[in-house]
């Protein structure tokens, strides 16, 4: 294997993984001790460092996935090595850079985007380059695309596009106008969602056709119609998010319209993969294909979930309550952090067929994923429910006196969210080893190491 | 015509809609009563980003879920700007205590009061459908 920066995306992913892991614990604490670290942590510093993290869990690696795929499974030679290795470099030097303005509170940005708005130009550079090196290695080396290369290069574009229109809001006649900066502000992070979503849904199909051994799963028409549905959606489905914003009623009825077909895309594909599996191939990529079983139970009751709230009357009573975060972890967790834990299991099947998936931290962490995250997620609906009782059929009770009444609801996420965490470290932990293992002694480990001591230089 | 050929079109036409789209969105104007902030509201709009209140509080129902929203705070009879303005440095639960400056405070109250006049949330007077659409009360509307 001469190319191992596509492993270095992927451990940093799973780094990234695991501090997310660990804000996302210390956050929900502070809904059940609300004092505890509010001097030191307090909530509204430690939710930048959560979503930061755990989106870049999920970008990473579906990034070094793809990387994988191209160069090691498809042996294609890539376009470019120096822009690969540019990448990764400029990926992780801004990582850094996003977590020392997190600790020194340079924070200047919005939700989910809350670092420093001049960090976004290296981010946007790091996309570009993978955009260039992917399409010029794809270009050059194949014909007639099955249907996970348009997914991934849709998915490359798109994620320019609404990153870069995620700060529209610096330019002064967007910020000017409230009702408008905020309907593009949602905008764009619904189809910014809808980009990633291409890229891990592709890896899922990808993963799929290989484990199946048969690319026409990823080549026929109705593979192509899901495909086209699913890229009308992230243009032009996001207005879900905003129904209950004061702009013009004609955003939110093509949201409504286009909301409607949300989600049947993956479901279809992988039930009908499943169909027509044997038992033999099932067994040959075992983890990656139970952890595939478990994203379509996730895909299953999330589309319930978000087809329900797509209707703006259901919507109208869940939106602004926890069954929206309920609804966020079921589709980065249950789904994309499935799918990609699939997929790195599937890269540990090729690099190291010896690896042992019984073993205990494996078996019993995948297991506890699954229970820990069907309770956490029941207890947020839970939440939900309770929050939207109180918006709208409870009179003369205070925020705080509904907050303290969901006192034992929140300490039920907080102890599924541990079991969760628990799950979580064990995979990644093992992940982490295996990867390792297998850089060490290989060239690339010194670029690793050259890369480490420019960012040590670079910070001090 | 080959299949990627055919995929093209797809995609190109769907891009030249999405175009048409965004133009729209981007040069949308407010449905009933256009609200521009004034450059103390978007003072306090930057005050309210660089200390992610966002990460706690909703407006519109959007942001975090540790504190209330905060859409009509201002013109709340029960509440309003000098509850607003206490709230910042005092902190409750939570709510860690800030060290705005007197200009600070009014600026985040202006922006506050500025959000307050685009909108409702929770939108009590909606009107609900049988088709599953809603009908939002509009500010201006009586």
């Amino acid at each position: 294997m001469k190319n191992k920066t596509a492993l270095l995306f992927l451990i940093l992913a799973l780094t990234a993984l695991l501090i997310g892991v660990f804000f996302g614990l210390l956050a929900a604490l502070q809904y059940i001790i609300p004092d505890l670290l509010k001097d030191y942590i307090p909530f509204n510093k430690v939710r930048p460092f959560h979503v930061t993290s755990t989106i870049s869990w999920i970008v990473l690696c579906a990034t070094g996935s793809i990387y994988f795929f191209i160069t090691q499974i498809e042996h294609l030679k890539l376009f470019s090595s120096k822009l690969i290795h540019t990448h990764f470099i400029i990926f992780i030097v801004t990582g850094i850079g996003i977590y020392v303005s997190f600790l020194t509170g340079k924070m200047e940005g919005r939700e989910y985007l809350a670092y420093s708005p001049i960090l976004t130009i290296p981010i946007l550079l790091g996309w570009i380059l993978f955009g260039v090196n992917y399409f010029k290695t794809i270009i050059q080396n194949v014909k007639n695309w099955p249907v996970y290369y348009w997914m991934w290069g849709t998915g490359i574009i798109f994620m320019i596009y609404h990153l870069s229109e995620a700060h529209f809001w610096l330019i002064p006649n967007f910020r000017e106008y409230f009702i408008r900066d905020i309907s593009v502000q949602w905008k764009s992070y619904g189809s910014f969602v809808g980009s990633w979503n291409m890229l891990v849904y592709g890896i899922a199909i990808y993963i799929m056709s290989k484990i199946k051994k048969d690319e026409s799963s990823a080549r026929g028409k109705t593979v192509f119609f899901f495909y086209f549905l699913g890229l009308t959606n992230l243009m032009f489905g996001w207005a879900h998010h905003t129904y209950i914003i004061p702009t013009q009623p004609w955003i939110r009825y093509v949201a409504y319209g286009v909301s409607m077909t949300e989600w049947i895309l993956l479901i279809y594909i992988i039930r009908e993969w499943k169909k027509s599996l044997t038992k033999e191939d099932k067994k040959s990529y075992c983890m990656a294909y139970k952890f595939l079983i478990t994203a379509d139970f996730w895909v299953f009751l999330n589309l319930i979930l978000a087809l329900l709230f797509s209707i703006p009357a259901i919507n109208f009573f869940t939106h602004g309550t926890h069954i929206t975060v309920a609804h966020s972890m079921g589709t980065t967790i249950g789904i994309n952090t499935t799918i990609l834990f699939a997929s790195v299991f599937f890269i540990v099947s090729k690099i190291n067929p010896s690896f042992k998936i019984n073993q205990f931290a494996v078996k019993y962490g995948r297991n506890l994923f699954r229970i820990s995250l069907f309770l956490f997620w029941i207890t947020l609906l839970i939440a939900g429910v309770k929050k939207s009782y109180w918006m709208y059929f409870s009179e003369n009770i205070f925020f705080s006196e509904m907050q303290d009444s969901l006192y034992y609801v929140y300490l039920a996420i907080f102890v599924f969210g541990m079991g969760l965490a628990i799950s979580i470290i064990s995979l990644g932990t093992v992940l982490i080893r295996v990867l390792t293992k297998t850089l060490k002694n290989q060239e690339n480990l010194v670029l690793y190491s050259a890369t480490l001591l420019i960012i040590i230089n670079y910070q001090y | 015509m080959s299949n990627a050929k055919k995929n093209i079109i797809v995609i190109s036409t769907l891009i030249v809609i999405f175009s048409i789209y965004n133009f729209s969105v981007y040069n949308l104007r407010d449905y009933k009563q256009p609200v521009k902030l004034s450059s103390k509201a978007i003072q306090g709009q930057q005050l309210w980003q660089e200390n992610n209140c966002w990460s706690c509080h909703q407006i519109y129902g959007l942001g975090g879920y540790l504190g209330p929203d905060l859409t009509n705070t201002f013109s709340n009879p029960k509440k309003g700007k000098e509850y607003i303005k206490t709230f910042l440095n005092s902190g409750i639960k939570s709510m860690p205590k800030f060290n705005f400056s007197e200009d600070e405070k009014e600026s985040i109250a202006i922006f506050l009061k500025y959000i307050d006049s685009t909108g409702y949330y929770p939108n009590y007077e909606a009107n609900f459908k049988l088709n599953g659409w809603v009908e939002l009360k509009y500010k201006d509307e009586e």
